[in-house]
């Protein structure tokens, strides 16, 4: 069988794990027979009905799924073109998507009889999910941070904190999330037993960005039927933000297939993809294997990878999940980069016209809205995937502009 | 047959298990580790393993992370990797060299220019940490059609079932991880290690070495007793690390204080059968 049925763009990754060449299962050897493991649990998972209604229950009556698919008429009006809808996973308990996967890995741990959570963590939303998730369920949790990220995290750290995680600053590399990621895996390799580890995102050694995936998709499924209920047909434009990029794959997988549909992932420019300091892994950097995947990485001319650097810390990654590469490479979806200055207009507009406080991560998406709703009909509809809400951004946004709070 | 295959030939003719010393290329400079490189033989090093520094070495401990880094911090590359092993074959010809580290530099450097670059060094063998058999096609088989052996680790976590997989396309010798852990990390305990090299053994007439976690000759002696080898890296670089200045600069004496450690530790091993 070829990697992918060449009729859709949703039947990979194909049995090694791969989306085209992107993908695979580039981990040590110890870590082998524990990744072949998770991904028979997975598949036995998927096959069980009371497995999914355990997360549907819980995304319901505990995250409060579904979110809401919210007309934004004045950002409508004031851009003068596309209608916008927001899709509302900013609601969501713990303030984001991350949530969404972290009770299905959760879940599929108890499942699996590991008593012991590890993840990693750059600006803290998924660390803080996960000890959210591992409190609820009475589970020992081990967050691994950037010592950088501790330092410039602080209201995150004390949630995490509060929850009963035990949060381990990481000082090796250069201290940010990549690190943390390096500092996990070394965890998992040393407590192969009792440990799962909990990715926040569609990256890793397969079956990770598959089944990140899978469970975010819950954001594109509901959007499906809510902009059919709301507009009588699927929307002309979906465009989400892309750290790892487990958000967006969320909201554009199950669209896929859909021909009409357009597809825009928007990656961190930091200060300017012609600078030295920026996240946008697909824009500005080239094909490598990192972190158990094959992918677009951000490296120097020796394979040697290099710092992500962006205004939003979520974002501050220097690679992609393989299935973004696989899609950007078939030309399915479209990824551009916004800058830092750029994402905090946009986050000041959605303050001032919504009443919604986003994300910086979400506000490089409505950057980019901002940049293309003008010149569309006013007939066309755009999704955009609010999937941070802003609270724990207001100290780096005071200061950005100068102000002291 | 290969430098490795006559190296591990002759050991057996003298009864003695081979001492594989792992050294990280370009650390603490590129200078100094040429020196070091060259004085291994001497010191009764059998086969060298020679680090190619990456950003983000996920199985390594410290020790082995922040050689990497020195290393990549004094500007050390793979091609300047490679010529060190060049410049190195220039006066040795018979204590092979196996290259160990991870995959993303090989990869960008181009897998077939790689090959061709490595064995005109001089190179016998790889050990790539996070290329396991799944990813034979990537780098393995390539390898070993170029004629460079591909050793592959074997872990506490392969089981019975996993090693005909792990063993089917290694060549060289097989690499048992003693501990599951990174390297640096807790030691092994010699009778869970006896065991697991009986097992491999039942499987392969490679030659099994054992590394991860080993520190003193007086360990190394103990696992020279059950394995063909043994290997020793964050201990050697931590000798290294004591004779820098707070700069990193080395300080009189590194190359001879390490070459005196990894002394003891080849002679320990060399000796151990009696």
């Amino acid at each position: 069988m070829t990697a992918q049925d060449h009729n859709s763009f949703r039947s990979g990754p194909d049995e090694e794990g791969r989306f085209g060449k992107f993908g695979g299962r580039f981990v040590a050897e110890t870590l082998m027979p524990l990744i072949l493991e998770l991904e028979k649990a997975w598949d036995e998972a998927k096959a069980d009905r009371s497995f999914r209604a355990e997360m549907e229950n819980l995304w319901r009556y505990y995250v409060g799924r579904p979110s809401p698919l919210y007309f934004a008429s004045r950002l409508t009006e004031h851009l003068g073109g596309a209608k916008i809808y927001l899709k509302r996973d900013e609601l969501n308990h713990t303030g984001a998507h991350k949530i969404n996967n972290v009770l299905g890995q959760i879940l599929l741990a108890r499942r699996m009889g590991k008593t012991r959570i590890i993840a990693e963590t750059g600006a803290g939303q998924h660390g803080v999910a996960t000890a959210t998730v591992c409190a609820k369920f009475g589970l020992k949790c081990v967050v691994f941070m950037g010592a950088t990220d501790v330092e410039r995290q602080k209201p995150n750290v004390f949630r995490m904190k509060l929850l009963g995680a035990e949060i381990i600053p990481v000082t090796s590399g250069r201290s940010t999330l990549k690190d943390a990621m390096n500092e996990a895996l070394r965890d998992w390799v040393t407590n192969v037993e009792d440990t799962f580890y909990c990715i926040g995102t569609v990256a890793g050694p397969h079956p990770y960005p598959a089944m990140v995936r899978d469970f975010q998709s819950i954001i594109g499924w509901e959007a499906k039927s809510q902009i059919k209920h709301a507009e009588g047909r699927m929307p002309d434009m979906l465009v989400a933000c892309i750290g790892g990029g487990s958000n967006a794959m969320g909201l554009f997988h199950p669209f896929l297939d859909e021909p009409d549909v357009k597809m825009i992932g928007v990656e961190a420019g930091g200060k300017g993809v012609d600078t030295n300091e920026h996240a946008a892994s697909l824009t500005g950097g080239r094909p490598g294997v990192l972190h158990g995947n094959r992918t677009y990485l951000l490296q120097d001319d020796d394979g040697q990878i290099v710092e992500a650097h962006s205004i939003s810390a979520g974002l501050d990654y220097p690679g992609i999940g393989p299935e973004h590469a696989w899609l950007k490479e078939a030309e399915r979806v479209e990824y551009v980069a916004i800058n830092d200055d750029e994402a905090l207009k946009a986050f000041q507009l959605c303050c001032e016209m919504e009443g919604i406080i986003p994300a910086l991560e979400p506000a490089h998406a409505l950057a980019h809205v901002m940049k293309i709703a003008p010149d569309m009909d006013e007939k066309e509809i755009i999704v955009l995937n609010m999937c941070g809400r802003g609270d724990k951004d207001i100290f780096t946004v005071a200061e950005a502009l100068g102000i002291e709070i | 047959m290969s430098r490795i295959e006559r190296r591990f030939a002759k050991l057996k003719d003298e009864n003695q298990a081979a001492f594989v010393s792992f050294v990280m290329a370009g650390d603490p400079n590129p200078d100094i580790f040429a020196k070091l490189l060259k004085g291994l033989p001497a010191a009764g090093v059998d086969i060298i393993e020679v680090g190619m520094p990456f950003t983000d070495p996920m199985a390594d401990g410290s020790a082995i992370q922040l050689a990497g880094q020195r290393a990549l911090a004094a500007g050390q590359t793979l091609k300047t990797t490679l010529e060190a092993v060049a410049t190195f074959r220039k006066s040795n010809d018979d204590t092979p060299i196996v290259l160990m580290g991870y995959y993303n530099p090989i990869f960008n450097h181009g897998v077939d220019a790689f090959l061709t670059d490595a064995k005109a060094a001089g190179v016998d063998g790889l050990i790539v940490v996070d290329l396991p058999p799944e990813e034979d096609a990537e780098l393995c088989i390539p390898a070993r059609e170029a004629g460079l052996d591909f050793i592959r680790l074997a872990t506490p976590t392969t089981d019975e079932k996993r090693l005909p997989v792990v063993l089917h396309n290694t060549s060289g010798f097989v690499y048992y991880v003693s501990i599951t852990g990174i390297t640096g990390a807790g030691s092994a305990d010699t009778e869970a290690v006896e065991a697991a090299i009986a097992r491999i053994k039942a499987k392969t007439d490679l030659p099994v070495v054992v590394g991860f976690g080993v520190k003193t000759p007086e360990q190394g002696a103990e696992l020279a007793k059950v394995a063909d080898g043994v290997v020793v890296g964050s201990a050697i670089i931590d000798t290294i690390v004591g004779k820098l200045d707070r700069k990193g600069g080395a300080k009189v004496g590194l190359v001879k204080n390490v070459t005196a450690f990894v002394k003891s530790l080849a002679d320990a091993v060399h000796s151990a059968r009696g």
